[in-house]
């Protein structure tokens, strides 16, 4: 294959991974370096740096429109950045020092985690009792806009939150992925923040996240330009047309498709590590 | 129950937004750029990524890379446009300590500044 058509195939894969990735929520780094690994035979460093390079694309991209929900909250987002970016510096060194296999199977139980959570709905944590005295001390209990007018929201388990969130960072690192589904997580179940506000503020942490471990990727000479040009070109097309349908489509039975290929890939990224294919 | 400070944290979010989006689109327009030379010149040689043998070391370093973008080397064009891409959410961090300043909320000047030191630590400190 020469330059050309693998650029043209590399683009317009990465374009369908950036359109379903925002169409179900589920981000479109995740299916990214498997797509790159697995079918186009992709060094998983180069796929790794390729994309996390386009992670910081979509997110930065998407800032605009999260922006009209008006959901985000700067202060959550700020203080979880702290965890976020030394988690991610640390795992991006952790890159490269493990073997590719290793980052492989990681990435396996990641993918096949991630198909796991896109079967559940997210429900809302019932409305705070007790705000945890740290997340008042640090400003964070906000209010958000619903049907039924501006409502409050108060934030629990801020350190284990924070936690949380330094393994979602070094996931991050590690696989170059925003790794946006631990961190909703945590904000949700250990936080307590209500779904809308979670999401929004993730997208508005994953591109600081990905910059922190760029720039350790760069120096480790990962980021090939003739590669990440067309995945970062192709993933940014593509979650921006596929943000601008999401409006007019029922998600749920794409999500639950886009589910299930992420677990086979998962599979398949567990199956090539131990065969060493990676 | 929307008080004044939340007000200033919304014409903050809009200024980021606005301040990111106009970051990306310049990058993906060096980066494309950059890769239309790429393929006009190199488009016909074959595509190798399948063995790591890892990026050129002026690849590696922003002068480097600001050097051959300079010199109108195509990869060196993509890849200063993925320098510019990588700085975008660095730039909001900095925008954030300032306007947190405006606010006068110093804890959170701290906790910025400190996120912003982890990103410079990350892009200079590795990559210089």
């Amino acid at each position: 294959m020469n330059n050309l058509e693998f650029t043209l195939l590399v683009g317009l894969g990465s374009f369908m991974a950036g359109f379903l990735g925002a169409l179900t929520g589920l981000g479109g780094g995740v299916v990214l370096v498997p797509l790159l690994a697995l079918v186009f035979k992709v060094d998983i460093r180069y796929a790794v740096g390729a994309s996390l390079v386009s992670v910081i694309a979509t997110s930065s991209g998407a800032a605009v429109a999260y922006l009209k929900d008006g959901f985000s909250n700067i202060r959550i987002g700020m203080f979880l950045e702290v965890a976020t970016t030394v988690g991610a510096l640390f795992g991006a060194f952790l890159a490269t020092k493990v073997s590719t296999s290793a980052i492989g199977a990681v990435f396996g139980i990641v993918l096949i985690y991630s198909g796991y959570l896109s079967s559940r709905t997210p429900v809302d944590p019932p409305p705070g009792e007790q705000p945890d005295p740290l997340a008042t001390r640090l400003g964070m209990n906000g209010v958000y806009p619903s049907l039924s007018g501006p409502k409050s929201y108060f934030v629990h388990r801020v350190p284990l939150g924070f936690g949380l969130m330094f393994g979602a960072g070094g996931l991050s690192g590690l696989l170059g992925i925003g790794s946006g589904a631990v961190k909703v997580l945590a904000m949700d179940h250990a936080m307590g923040i209500p779904f809308k506000v979670s999401t929004t503020t993730s997208n508005f942490m994953i591109g600081v996240t990905a910059a922190a471990s760029a720039g350790v990727y760069l120096s480790r000479g990962y980021v090939d330009p003739g590669l990440a040009m067309p995945v970062m070109l192709g993933v940014l097309a593509g979650s921006l047309s596929g943000a601008r349908v999401l409006a007019r489509t029922k998600t749920k039975q794409l999500r639950w498709v886009f589910g299930a290929v992420i677990v086979a890939l998962g599979v398949e990224m567990i199956y090539g590590a131990f065969t060493g294919k990676l | 129950m929307f008080t004044k400070s939340d007000w200033t944290d919304q014409k903050i979010e809009v200024i980021i937004a606005n301040l990111l989006r106009a970051g990306v689109t310049l990058a993906a327009m060096v980066v494309f750029t950059g890769g239309v030379i790429f393929l006009m010149r190199h488009g016909k040689e074959p595509a190798g990524y399948h063995v790591f043998t890892g990026e050129p070391s002026n690849l590696r370093n922003w002068r480097g890379i600001v050097h051959a973008a300079f010199a109108l080397r195509a990869r060196g064009i993509i890849q200063l446009g993925l320098l510019m891409l990588i700085a975008t959410p660095v730039a909001r961090v900095a925008f954030s300590v300032f306007a947190f300043v405006l606010e006068r909320d110093w804890l959170y000047v701290g906790v910025a500044s400190f996120v912003l030191l982890v990103l410079f630590y990350s892009l200079l400190g590795s990559a210089m």
